[in-house]
């Protein structure tokens, strides 16, 4: 049995996760992979005390640190949660485990475009991340799909690489940061296609153009010819294996007070997953926090321990690593 | 464990066992996410039916021409010098081990 159970790991969870080991709980972080969305920022440059460290390089040095403190990480992929009595049950595709308290921070996930050949030329054509497959496609013709930060970030990044960029987006503007909009016009080889939507990804063994719409009249169809086709149309909350566990807000993210709890109680909630209001790393680090020290006062609470006695503040712990700790709780 | 172009034939096409293949480049945020669970992998794989190495195309270039690879991090699982299977992004350690212990 677990004192806390951590899904997700990334800046919330081993935030969690270094909060629960020096209180001594034995945490364990069940994650897909380290670092999520954080891990694939090419540069985070306000995190306070850092000058400039790479996303992955932040993340992964948060997991030495959750480790350092007596922390477990296992990569398995959580699929289910339920409380019985006290006890959280939480299911992974290999294995369950119990524990008191649990702290759900597993993030955002890619959106998908949903339409004809997007997954069949995945690896062939079809790319969600231009950072890393830029390289491939260099004097070739690319579309980038999207008009959101993100978008105009791998547009900008493809069009030093590749002889031409259509960049694609629904809306008659791009909703981005002014400096990238800036960087964006005063690029040559990018072509916005606006108040357009694709519709089919079209080739042979490979990607060879990508078929789009306009939005006020579907019939108006123009067809690019592409070698490669970027996607990066936003993120989202998969919370739907929750949905019947706790309440969900309007937007498909967990809900929680301002002590992380969610509706279960003895289920906490933080970072990009939650109804945070600004998805950044610091935030989601302070949230995990939170929900670290929300679920020691809970299960202080369990066990029939005064509240008083979880004084609000981290004082550090002991030099006993807690497989040899003595059941405090 | 890391091969080059040198070793690839010897190593991965002229082998008995099944081999994996992890490409990867050190630009690439999701294929460094993946590094540790390919390197969890090889403890768990260890002396049995299956070889794991790792290819930096960075370095090794050709080797990811010669197999079509437009996206990284791809993972090929070879059996007798072919391509069996391709997965491409980044995977879960238990959707990789499903793939290879239906394959060993």
């Amino acid at each position: 049995m677990y004192d806390i159970i951590v899904v997700g790991g990334g800046p919330a969870g081993l935030s969690s996760a270094i909060y629960g080991g020096r209180r001594m709980l034995k945490t364990l972080v069940l994650a897909k992979n380290i670092g999520g969305q954080a891990a694939i920022a090419k540069n985070v440059e306000n995190y306070p005390g850092i000058d400039s460290i790479t996303g992955l390089d932040l993340v992964l040095k948060m997991k030495e640190q959750a480790e350092k403190f007596g922390a477990e990480i296992k990569f398995e992929e959580v699929v289910g949660i339920e409380k019985k009595d006290d006890k959280i049950i939480v299911k992974t595709n290999t294995a369950k485990y119990e524990t008191k308290a649990a702290i759900l921070s597993f993030g955002l996930t890619p959106r998908d475009l949903g339409v004809p050949g997007e997954k069949e030329y995945i690896g062939k054509g079809v790319s969600y991340c231009a950072t890393c497959d830029a390289p491939f496609f260099k004097n070739k013709t690319v579309a980038v799909i999207g008009g959101g930060n993100s978008a105009i970030d791998a547009a900008l990044v493809m069009s030093k690489i590749a002889t031409k960029v259509y960049l694609v987006h629904r809306r008659d503007g791009f909703r981005a940061e002014d400096a990238l909009v800036c960087q964006l016009r005063e690029t040559k080889n990018i072509e916005p296609v606006l108040n357009s939507v694709a519709k089919e990804v079209k080739g042979g063994d490979f990607v060879e153009k990508l078929v789009v719409a306009d939005v006020n009249d579907e019939n108006k169809i123009r067809d690019l010819k592409v070698d490669g086709v970027f996607i990066e149309v936003g993120l989202l909350p998969k919370t739907e294996w929750v949905k019947d566990f706790l309440k969900i807000d309007e937007n498909g993210q967990i809900a929680k007070d301002k002590k992380c709890a969610t509706s279960v109680e003895g289920v906490f909630a933080a970072g990009d997953v939650s109804d945070a209001a600004y998805k950044q790393i610091i935030i989601a680090a302070g949230e995990g926090a939170t929900a670290a020290l929300a679920a020691h006062q809970y299960i202080l609470k369990l066990a029939g321990k005064s509240i008083a006695e979880s004084a609000p503040f981290d004082w550090g712990r002991c030099a006993t690593t807690p497989k040899e700790k003595p059941n405090l709780y | 464990m890391e091969l080059n172009e040198k070793k690839f034939n010897k190593e991965v096409l002229e082998c008995e066992k099944p081999v994996l293949v992890d490409f990867w480049a050190p630009w690439c945020g999701p294929c460094k996410m993946l590094l540790p669970i390919i390197e969890d992998l090889e403890k768990d794989y260890k002396g049995k039916d299956i070889k794991i190495f790792k290819v930096n195309i960075d370095e090794n270039p050709q080797i990811a021409t010669k197999f079509h690879i437009m996206s990284i991090p791809t993972i090929l699982i070879f059996e007798k010098g072919k391509v069996k299977k391709q997965l491409v992004g980044l995977q879960t350690k238990e959707a990789l081990k499903k793939v290879i212990d239906k394959i060993i």
